[in-house]
């Protein structure tokens, strides 16, 4: 029994087999999302990809394997995570014309450390039915008492979430930013739960008026037959029209510090830059490409022309600690 | 193998054992020491209260609401006739094959305010908001208590079973001719005797409870597992996740005290019976009924039901949901839990026989260390692995460089970390539910077959593994459902190209599109019956 319990546990323990021409992805994004960018581009090149995807403790995962890690690229869901990652030292310099006139300089790292690969929108929706389109709609609005009762989001420490309040926190300091935490807070519907498209649907029935929620759910649901109706029964706002804009949270990659293919794993930041892989993100996740000029899908393109906050990601990035403390002080999710 | 193993030798593999297995989370208490104690502070002024009031009530709630259901039916299954009796005993173990996560999505789904019990209710009674009727909220602490326990409840249930098989009947049969009611003997007899079982299936599942992440976070409810998670993903600082784990030790050390405490000076040996079925009692008319009722009641809503809508979705999004890989899928899958069952089963075998013959202070000890990864959240363990994993793959890559060497991450980025990690988890689980059947093997069969002059070993296997049949079979029975299901220690620490079912369903439950992934989550279900079935005729070869 022991023996044979032995030999099955050597065979299972085979490392695997290196090919000359791969590229290995940790990746926070799940598989099906970027498949078929990843089909298309071993499809041109020959490389082929690996990946890992785990939704936490990759970060950490890489920083351990330090120098033997086998990952070459990791990609990221949000903008803390690239920027976590830079932090930790675990990158290194992506040096690319090809991606440095693909992308716009404020969705690249100044040291060129990260790239931003997608861009997408925390926006507001609104009940048809109840509430209307609300096109002045501003992120202080949310904690106006008139929504008393009728906010739904999620969890405040999503990284989406985060995000914002790291937002407000950089425009209006440390102690509004409590304020309007709280005012939001009291605002709610029920306790923060589910994802963004949760939130859809309990406008849908009734449960409340206005959710917090990102850009492309809105597209993926009206493609879903299911979740069609959800989706057809609120408007999509963008806050902050007439000031600064709407809050941006990006997808991106980094290469590691010790990536074992790097002339790949930059084969393939360059494509996932370019036209075809920008134009796939696109179409398939109903994502903003980083790239301009890059075509919108049909649905994203319906919601309009947009402001774009114009405050970087890396001085965001600065108050997410603080955005993190004050959830808990204000006890958001409690 | 006839070396004649001393009891020095056996203390020392013990005790390799059980330091081998707390080396990870060693490795993690010692990070908690380095410093960075604003976070923790933070915490402690702000939310760390609220959290572990939630663990507390979670992990009393779940063991409270498993001895509601699994005492009564074990008992029922194990010595009363009634409709269904034999169907019930293996069925009533299925919810066991069936991930909390799972049966928490489902659930969700069908009684939330946007689910289909509710609309139906508005739309029959014309209500139009919220506002207009009062309905239980799934997501809460109270939610996530039910669903832990439906999915739980079976450890309870097969140990306790376990232990009324193996009880001495003749006491049952003594109270049945004393006049006492079925429920008298339940009550006065069989619980009695069963506390062993019993506290060890309790331990168990408040392991297994205070770990979950994926229903508490999904029920937005805060444990100190989500604080773990919070502090080290959030904060960024392992050192604080560290030291809330901590606390969640201490949590578990009570526990164990509280086990111990109850099993002080109580020692009940047996020789295996089998329950004569014959002897049992015949519940007539109501009673019998009564009985049918309450297994078929659970068995629905902790494995019908759920089961039932995943098929309902692997219907509907058939076109979607179909995957070519999915065998490949659940082969990873069975080979990994196969292999973690046996090394369990043969540690667990081990620590315990030394326990057994041990003459020396602290016998328990090696156990114990050894246990107190289940208590882990598997994110959490699959770091603590990590910790000690890496640095000897460094050590080993340094010590092979000047032979031109470089055999990268052996270990910690190969499948040997991902079944070591399911070894410090799991072990506790078999541990556990020999340990039981251990402690009813009396001491003078040890002695008989000592007196004949056998040594410790033949004495382990002569005389102790045929006994121990059964509680091998659960444990590793136990062992094997539970790694069909694990899922975060298998996202983290998976190699390259390497999908369990749980990993593959995780991709489209993380995006709350569990109906893409039906087909997958079925498989979990299905590849956890097939030890359940043989276990089963086993033990149905036992009665005969």
């Amino acid at each position: 029994m022991r023996k044979k319990a032995l030999v099955l546990l050597t065979a299972l323990i085979s490392t695997p087999v290196f090919a000359a021409d791969v590229v290995n992805i940790y990746s926070f994004r799940q598989p099906f999302l970027i498949k078929p960018i990843l089909d298309d581009f071993t499809k041109q090149t020959g490389i082929k990809t690996n990946v890992v995807f785990a939704k936490k403790g990759l970060i950490e995962r890489v920083k351990r394997e330090g120098k033997h890690s086998k990952a070459d690229l990791v990609l990221t869901s949000n903008f803390s995570a690239l920027i976590q990652l830079e932090d930790l030292n675990l990158t290194q310099k992506i040096q690319s014309d090809v991606v440095s006139a693909n992308v716009p300089s404020t969705f690249r790292d100044s040291d060129g450390q990260w790239v931003a690969l997608t861009k997408r929108v925390r926006n507001v929706y609104s009940s048809k039915e109840r509430v209307g389109a609300l096109p002045e709609l501003t992120y202080e609005d949310l904690a106006d008492p008139k929504y008393k009762g009728k906010l739904c989001t999620r969890s405040g420490k999503h990284p989406y979430n985060l995000g914002l309040v790291a937002s407000m926190i950089a425009h209006h300091g440390e102690a509004e930013a409590k304020q309007w935490l709280e005012g939001v807070k009291a605002n709610l519907a029920r306790k923060p739960q589910g994802n963004d498209r949760a939130q859809v649907k309990a406008v849908k029935e009734g449960l409340c008026d206005i959710a917090l929620g990102n850009s492309y759910y809105f597209g993926k649901m009206m493609q879903d037959e299911q979740q069609k109706s959800w989706a057809e029964a609120v408007h999509i706002n963008f806050p902050n029209q007439t000031n600064r804009g709407s809050h941006i949270n990006v997808s991106g990659v980094v290469m590691t510090k010790y990536a074992k293919n790097p002339e790949n794993a930059l084969k393939l930041i360059e494509y996932m830059t370019d036209n075809k892989a920008q134009n796939m993100y696109a179409s398939v996740n109903m994502e903003y490409p980083v790239k301009n000029g890059v075509e919108l899908s049909e649905m994203v393109a319906s919601w309009g022309e947009f402001k774009e906050d114009s405050l970087s990601l890396d001085e965001i990035s600065k108050y997410r600690p603080a955005a993190l403390k004050l959830i808990d002080e204000v006890k958001f999710d409690l | 193998m006839h070396v004649k193993f001393s009891l020095s030798r056996w203390q020392l593999l013990a005790w390799l054992i059980g330091l081998l297995l707390v080396t990870p989370l060693g490795f993690l208490l010692f990070e908690s020491l380095q410093g960075d104690s604003d976070v923790f502070q933070h915490l402690f002024d702000t939310v760390l209260w609220d959290y572990t009031r939630n663990t507390l009530l979670l992990i009393l709630g779940v063991g409270l609401l498993s001895c509601v259901i699994a005492l009564p039916l074990a008992w029922l299954t194990a010595y009363c006739d009634f409709p269904g009796r034999k169907q019930f005993e293996w069925a009533l173990m299925l919810p066991l094959a069936m991930p909390t996560y799972l049966i928490a999505y489902v659930y969700t789904d069908l009684l939330d305010y946007a689910g289909p019990v509710q609309i139906a209710l508005r739309e029959w009674f014309g209500w139009q908001s919220p506002g207009d009727y009062w309905f239980f909220d799934i997501r809460t602490l109270t939610g996530a208590i039910v669903m832990i326990a439906l999915v739980l409840y079976p450890y309870l249930f097969l140990i306790f079973k376990t232990a009324l098989r193996e009880q001495s009947f003749k006491l049952v049969q003594a109270s049945q001719l004393m006049g006492l009611s079925p429920i008298q003997s339940f009550l006065r007899v069989s619980l009695p005797l069963g506390r062993g079982a019993i506290v060890a299936g309790i331990t168990l599942i408040s392991m297994e409870a205070m770990a979950d992440f994926a229903t508490v976070n999904y029920f937005a409810v805060s444990t100190l597992t989500t604080a773990v998670y919070d502090t080290w993903l959030g904060y960024y600082s392992l050192t604080a996740a560290a030291k809330i784990s901590g606390i969640m030790l201490l949590i578990l050390f009570l526990t164990i005290m509280v086990e111990r405490f109850s099993r002080r000076n109580q020692a009940v040996y047996e020789r295996q019976s089998s329950v004569n079925s014959a002897t049992l009692y015949r519940l007539k008319g109501g009673a019998a009924w009564a009985a049918s009722l309450a297994c078929s009641v659970v068995l629905v809503l902790a494995f019908i039901l759920p089961v039932g809508v995943l098929v309902k979705y692997a219907i509907v999004y058939a076109d979607e949901a179909w995957n070519g890989a999915f065998f490949n899928y659940a082969w990873q899958s069975f080979k990994v839990a196969i292999v973690v069952s046996l090394v369990t089963i043969l540690l667990s075998l081990l620590v315990l026989f030394y326990q057994r013959i041990a003459k020396h202070a602290y016998p328990l000890i090696p156990g114990r260390l050894a246990s107190t990864g289940y208590a882990l959240p598997g994110t959490v363990l699959a770091i603590a692995v990590l910790l000690p994993l890496t640095q000897l793959d460094d050590a080993l890559n340094n010590w092979l460089e000047p032979f031109g060497l470089s055999p990268g991450l052996l270990l910690s980025g190969t499948l040997f970390a991902m079944i070591f990690a399911y070894v410090v988890r799991f072990y506790a689980i078999a541990h556990g539910a020999l340990e039981s059947s251990f402690l009813r093997i009396s001491p003078s069969l040890d002695m008989a077959s000592q007196s004949m002059g056998k040594g410790p070993l033949q004495t382990l296997r002569k005389v102790h593994l045929p006994l121990l049949k059964r509680g091998i079979l659960t444990a590793g029975l136990l062992v094997f459902i539970e790694c069909m299901k694990e899922l975060p220690a298998a996202l983290l620490l998976r190699p390259f190209n390497f999908e369990t079912l749980a990993t593959h369903v995780f991709q489209y439950v993380s995006d709350e599109q569990l109906e893409l992934a039906s087909i997958s989550a079925l498989l979990i279900v299905l590849v956890g019956l097939i030890p359940l079935y043989f276990v089963n005729r086993s033990m149905e070869q036992n009665h005969s």
